[in-house]
């Protein structure tokens, strides 16, 4: 008989994990809908505003900064940072491939992650660093119903709150916006969004900019989680069954793929791994991912795939 | 048809030459575009009338020779650029934004009509949604004219290809342009079709005082529709002039039968 309490713990705790996977298929999801590229070099994002933001803010404490001068600083050197990074990606390795395949762009995203993750650790140094920026204690609810209560963690709260808002303001922004407008006409066709006076070079910069400041604020969260470290590239790796599950060009599911992962998983491991052995939480997500590809090959939100022959 | 105004050049091209590597897409091409007028292009396939088309937007840079667009010479312009002066465009394949309704295919032409900063846009406040709705009123009325009511919401890819040709034609309307520029309107449409094409092409030019230049291979369209017509054949320009005169130069016709230069 499986506890009701220990259930709702490992869900609730599961889905605040999804909520940050989310936070980093969002970066993907950006780049696809206004480029119509796989961006390989989310993950490498990620750890470079990590590391950007917290060397800084080791600094600007070390010289006796307030704290919330320091953080506010800080995550404003990040946003510089990732404005130059996107910047110096449109530049010199999309801008130059516009009209190009998709498969073409994918590729030339694959070496901006080399180049990214080398000149990150090369500038801002290889350890790991602590980030401390929301709480990391936990709040026990519900105590009188549930012995021991059910576990919260505030970091994931923290999280939580802060992808909904993200995902709010980046629903309104492609919905609601001419730029938003503009980013989808660039995806689907090159051509045509120039010659309806979309200047590609523009939208390119800002959508790598929303993709840098998105990875920042995932490094924000997982950097306080697990430190800011190279492992937080592999992050991008979770993402993958994320998108697969919501869709490559949906905000919406993003966060739901994201929280059909992180719940889907952590049930998997409490409840089903001691049958089978455990070690589920590794590979859960992919077989998941797997089962959608096969009956919804755009993903539970993607956009329906329409072919005229 | 209105009587274009002869003194008004609109469109100046100025001994445009364009090599793809070896080969001469266009050499030493000269003509102009008056205002007001339509001006057919014509000639047969590989004649360069496409390349002409992109190097007047922008899509390519000439090697030799300028482009002149209201007064305004310039060698080298970006697509944005020929679109912020006013030149609109429709292309041989639909170049559609496929994933999107049809409706905001047309919206996308008015990005650059369009004002307000990104802030005001995503609070829809204020000034930006009087802007919004007020470009959508433009809008509905390009839709009302193109007949395409009942499609507005449908994302583009599921329409018949007739259709998506008329949306196109929206999308470059709704950018109220100076100059439109229309690469083979009525490719691959049936009779039917190519009178309501023929029909919105004469509208446009007579309601909005649009001046078009388009592409087109079937010659009693082209005889119907245009005021004047230049003719190329390998990219050089092989006569210019009313729809008669052009009828009757054997160097056109020895062009389309294909006699050996």
């Amino acid at each position: 008989m499986i506890a009701l309490g220990q259930f709702l713990e490992v869900l609730i705790g599961g889905l605040m994990t999804g909520v940050l996977y989310s936070l980093v298929a969002l970066g993907f999801v950006l780049i696809f809908k206004a480029s119509g590229v796989f961006n390989f070099a989310q993950g490498a994002m990620v750890l470079l505003a990590g590391l950007a933001l917290v060397r800084s803010l080791d600094l600007l404490v070390a010289r006796d900064f307030a704290l919330w001068v320091a953080i506010i600083l800080g995550i404003g050197f990040a946003a510089v940072v990732m404005a130059i990074t996107a910047w110096l990606i449109e530049r010199f390795a999309v801008g130059p491939l516009v009209n190009q395949d998709g498969l073409t762009l994918f590729m030339s995203t694959i070496g901006v992650t080399f180049v990214l993750e080398g000149a990150a650790q090369m500038i801002f140094g290889s350890d790991v660093y602590p980030l401390r920026l929301f709480p990391t204690d936990v709040w026990l609810l519900f105590e009188s119903h549930f012995p021991g209560g059910i576990l919260v963690s505030k970091l994931d709260v923290w999280g939580a709150l802060i992808a909904g808002i993200l995902v709010a303001g980046l629903a309104i922004f492609f919905q609601g916006t001419k730029t938003g407008r503009a980013l989808r006409a660039v995806a689907d066709d090159h051509l045509a969004a120039q010659s309806v006076g979309i200047p590609i070079s523009w939208i390119w910069f800002v959508v790598w900019l929303a993709a840098g400041l998105v990875a920042l604020v995932a490094a924000t969260v997982w950097g306080t989680k697990l430190g800011v470290q190279f492992s937080i590239t592999f992050l991008a790796l979770k993402a993958l069954p994320v998108l697969i599950i919501g869709g490559l060009t949906s905000v919406p599911g993003a966060i739901v793929g994201g929280l059909i992962v992180g719940a889907g998983e952590k049930i998997a491991e409490v409840f089903l791994g001691p049958h089978i052995g455990g070690g589920i939480e590794y590979w859960f997500a992919y077989v998941l991912a797997l089962a959608v590809l096969l009956v919804r090959p755009q993903g539970l939100f993607g956009e329906r795939i329409i072919e005229r022959i | 048809m209105r009587a274009p105004d002869r003194n008004k050049i609109l469109l100046q091209v100025e001994g445009v030459s364009l090599a793809f590597g070896g080969v001469k897409a266009l050499t030493n091409v000269s003509f102009d575009i008056i205002k007001g007028e339509i001006r057919a292009i014509i000639g047969p396939n590989g004649a360069g009338k496409t390349s002409m088309l992109n190097v007047i937007n922008g899509f390519y840079h000439p090697d030799h020779g300028a482009i002149a667009f209201k007064g305004l010479t310039r060698a080298r312009m970006q697509p944005f650029e020929a679109s912020r002066g006013g030149i609109a465009r429709t292309f041989q394949n639909v170049a559609l934004f496929k994933g999107m309704s049809a409706l905001d295919n047309i919206m996308a032409g008015r990005t650059l009509k369009m004002r307000r900063g990104l802030v005001w846009q995503m609070l829809r406040y204020g000034p930006a949604l009087a802007e919004e709705i007020e470009h959508r009123h433009r809008v509905e009325e390009i839709i009302d004219f193109l007949e395409i009511e009942a499609i507005r919401k449908v994302p583009v890819a599921r329409l018949p290809y007739g259709l998506q040709k008329r949306v196109e034609l929206g999308r470059a309307l709704a950018m109220e342009p100076d100059l439109l520029l229309l690469d083979e309107p009525m490719a691959g449409m049936n009779l039917e079709e190519k009178e309501d094409m023929s029909r919105f092409i004469i509208d446009v030019n007579l309601h909005y005082g649009t001046t078009i230049a388009l592409i087109e291979h079937d010659m009693a369209v082209v005889m119907d529709l245009s005021d004047r017509v230049v003719v190329l054949d390998h990219g050089v320009k092989i006569a210019d002039g009313t729809p008669d005169e052009v009828k009757r130069n054997k160097g056109v016709v020895d062009a389309y039968l294909g006699v050996p230069h």
